[in-house]
């Protein structure tokens, strides 16, 4: 049991590391090492022109998608290279956020599943960052039960014509490209009836909104589709099969191994270290300490569970399922290290933004915690997923799996 | 990177649990429970020579002279199979104490003599309420002699011979605390058990009256010694429990499949599936911190207090919530005496005080974290 390199792991994190240090944009590190929960910003430049160029620079000297084959702008790299690049890449890893979904679901299903010239055409830019995608499946009738989408495709000759409603589209309003999961038959179950696209954003009739999300900001966009018209080339897989190749998308979302997850612990164990509460040190406090520890032991907990799945990635290996728990702890933690934090401040913990504590971060933490309980998979989905595919439970039993989809209630909900 | 354990100590796991599957079922164990043996004999003499008890012994002293790592699999197996042996007491406490501590006699003496199942030693540390603490210790030695009352001292019943924390000066600071080695079957003893939360492991009281006693370690050097035995016996204890609580999880999601209420498997609602997804969180969570106790055991790291302490709590958590929710599941059944979740909730909750309880660790851990940030 150790964590050392292997001496060509040791060899490929010194490449990495000399290279960022002579490459990185450095003047920023400050500022991202500080941005602890979804939103970076930066005070003096727009994050996506930084962001961009730091992935075209990647691209050039061959450190963007490490995984992905070099013939789609990758590295051909092995899965333990990639998890070196990002503990080596560190705060930098933060100006990767708006094309994670780009990267690590829309190219792979791509890769799985679309024409080998739309492939060479359309990966490397992707890689590169000078395009940027997003993911069209969720709709106001189909959140958790993606399968209960509506948006409509109707085949018209060579093209299909598409009209309806996507919404929690992160990053729409920047995105060149998208990959879509529509309805082509109603009149099957609703699993089945399902085909899925990629389509240019600026196609005609495809208007993106911003949502003002509860925590104020906007970081994700409802997209409407009138009579939007995509080529059939541009289908992946079968028509019909789009659950099918929906799974690779997300099956991709829920493997990003070593990505570090943000807890809230080590920003709240910092701030209780200098904390002065009205009698004494926070940090000296016995209820302060136990839920310090309390939290730390999940924190450590975390990582630790992730360096047992980077081993194996290290041997070769496929890591086990223990890595499904990381969203589920660290989504419903931070909301409660937050809220605590709040609760030392005692009435002043209402102050936000600028005029509050440490400049309102717990405040900004807490606000924008919520939705990490239920992006990606919501906490009862990802207790599901752990009961179904690792402890081996019964699936949930649905009453609408054999029924056509035009035939489930929808209680006027069309 | 190989933060796993290696394919050889794997191998030595699931021979471990080979054994215990055939010698310690849960017919076994409830001889034990039911109080008609102190402890199981026959499956100590089996440890013995299957070479588990001395694994991490060095040969020198009768032992395997494996290493920790070893020893961390092989704890995680008797914890799974709830082991009504002191292995604990034993093997991570007394024998631990003597390694770190032990001279070359009391090496000789006392070493090969638990790797060969003949000898059964223990820690004599709590004198009724209370965490670990220098200002806990009132027992005294004095002119080579041990005097005052010892209580709960884990298989004190059983024990042939005891590491006893003392207060030997008078200075009202920690190196009043020195440690002694006292041969329990020789005068000056007097052992009465008590009736405890988990039979299948034995608490007594040990009353110390002019009992004849040699240092072990050096004079004043006893609390230092104390705790550095209780963090290597956490990260040993640590695996026992996440063996017991990867158990009870098991039993509750069998049970989940088997049992039909409604017309359906229990197992398909959701309230009893997520109640088990968050029992298999806290076991992966425990387990992990665990192994990083294990590094930091078996490398003598200078991370192991902390390492020992998250190792500690996570582990304690996840055995107390898995054996308490297994019993959730299985419903009535799980509250009869004979269906086994019982079993494993008194163990996991009579060892989450063993060490000292939850509260005592919480604040090291946060002690210790402090330390290596103001480092």
């Amino acid at each position: 049991m150790n964590f050392d390199d292997t001496p060509q792991e040791a060899e490929f994190r010194a490449t990495a590391r000399a290279w960022i240090s002579a490459n990185a944009p450095k003047q920023y590190e400050e500022e991202l090492r500080k941005s602890s929960l979804g939103r970076t910003v930066l005070k003096n430049a727009d994050i996506l022109q930084v962001a961009k160029a730091w992935q075209k620079k990647k691209a050039d000297a061959g450190w963007a998608c490490l995984h992905w084959p070099k013939e789609y702008g990758g590295r051909g790299a092995s899965p333990i290279e990639r998890v070196i690049w990002q503990q080596e890449e560190g705060p930098f890893g933060q100006l990767s956020r708006m094309f994670i979904i780009g990267h690590g679901m829309c190219g792979p299903t791509m890769m799985a599943f679309a024409r080998e010239e739309h492939k060479r055409t359309y990966l490397p830019p992707l890689a590169s960052g000078e395009k940027v995608w997003c993911q069209l499946f969720s709709e106001p009738a189909g959140g958790s039960d993606v399968a209960g989408l509506r948006t409509r495709a109707e085949k018209d000759g060579d093209d299909w014509i598409i009209n309806g409603q996507k919404i929690w589209t992160s990053g729409a309003h920047y995105s060149d490209y998208g990959i879509l999961l529509t309805r082509t038959d109603p009149t099957v179950p609703k699993h089945k009836g399902l085909t899925m696209f990629f389509l240019d954003m600026k196609s005609p009739g495809v208007e993106v909104r911003p949502i003002k999300q509860a925590s104020g900001a906007s970081d994700f966009n409802e997209v409407y589709f009138t009579n939007v018209r995509i080529p059939d080339h541009q289908r992946l897989g079968e028509v019909g099969d789009g659950w099918n190749v929906s799974l690779t998308t997300l099956m991709n979302e829920r493997s990003a191994i070593g990505a570090a997850v943000s807890t809230g612990f080590p920003e709240l164990f910092e701030y209780c270290s200098s904390l002065m509460l009205d009698d004494g040190p926070a940090i000296e406090d016995r209820a302060v300490r136990s839920k310090l520890a309390n939290w730390a032991v999940k924190a450590s907990g975390l990582k630790y569970t992730s360096m047992r799945a980077i081993s194996a990635l290290s041997r070769g290996e496929r890591p086990g399922p223990e890595n499904s728990i990381g969203k589920l702890v660290a989504g419903s933690m931070i909301q409660d290290v937050a809220t605590y934090a709040l609760d030392l401040q005692g009435a002043s913990g209402v102050v936000s933004g600028e005029d509050g504590e440490l400049a309102g971060r717990f405040q900004a933490m807490l606000l924008r915690a919520p939705g990490t309980r239920v992006e990606g998979g919501t906490d009862e989905i990802m207790r599901n997923i752990i009961a179904e595919r690792v402890l081996g439970l019964p699936g949930d039993i649905r009453v609408d799996k054999d029924v056509p989809f035009n035939k489930i209630p929808t209680k006027g909900r069309n | 990177m190989n933060f796993d354990f290696s394919d050889d100590q794997k191998q030595l796991r699931d021979q471990a649990r080979k054994f215990l599957t055939e010698k310690c079922s849960p017919k076994a164990v409830r001889v034990v429970l039911d109080g008609k043996a102190p402890y199981d004999k026959e499956l100590w003499k089996g440890l013995a020579e299957m070479g588990f008890l001395g694994v991490a012994i060095p040969e020198e002293f009768g032992g395997a002279g494996a290493g920790h790592l070893e020893l961390c699999v092989i704890a995680e197996e008797m914890g799974r199979a709830n082991a009504p042996v002191p292995f604990s007491s034993t093997v991570y406490l007394a024998a631990e104490a003597l390694l770190i501590a032990g001279s070359d006699a009391q090496k000789k003496k006392w070493l090969p003599a638990i790797a060969s199942g003949e000898a059964i030693g223990t820690l004599a540390l709590f004198e009724g309420k209370g965490n670990p603490a220098p200002k806990n210790v009132k027992l005294t030695a004095a002119n080579g002699v041990l005097n005052g009352v010892k209580k709960p001292v884990a298989d004190g019943a059983i024990a042939d011979f005891a590491v006893v924390a003392a207060r030997a000066g008078s200075s009202g600071r920690e190196a009043d605390i020195s440690l002694f080695l006292v041969d329990l079957k020789a005068g000056g003893v007097e052992v009465k058990n008590l009736t405890n939360l988990d039979p299948t492991r034995g608490q007594a009281e040990i009353t110390f009256k002019d009992a004849k006693a040699e240092p072990l370690g050096a004079a004043g050097e006893g609390w230092s010694i104390l705790t550095q035995v209780l963090d290597r016996a956490a990260v040993l204890c640590a695996f026992e429990q996440v063996g017991g609580a990867d158990r009870a999880l098991e039993m509750g999601r069998d049970y989940a499949l088997d049992r039909i209420a409604f017309g359906r498997q229990i197992g398909s609602f959701q309230a009893v599936k997520h109640m088990l997804a968050d029992m298999y969180v806290s076991a992966t969570l425990a387990r992990s911190n665990s192994y990083y106790g294990a590094w930091a055991l078996s490398t003598n790291a200078a991370e192991l207090p902390e390492a020992a302490a998250a190792a500690r709590i996570s582990a304690t958590q996840a055995f107390q919530h898995c054996a308490k929710n297994n019993i959730q599941v299985h419903g009535g059944m799980g509250f009869t005496w004979e269906f086994d979740c019982h079993m494993y909730y008194r163990r996991a909750n009579a060892m989450a005080l063993g060490l000292g309880s939850l509260t005592y660790w919480e604040d090291q851990l946060i002690d210790r974290m402090r330390k290596k940030n103001a480092a």
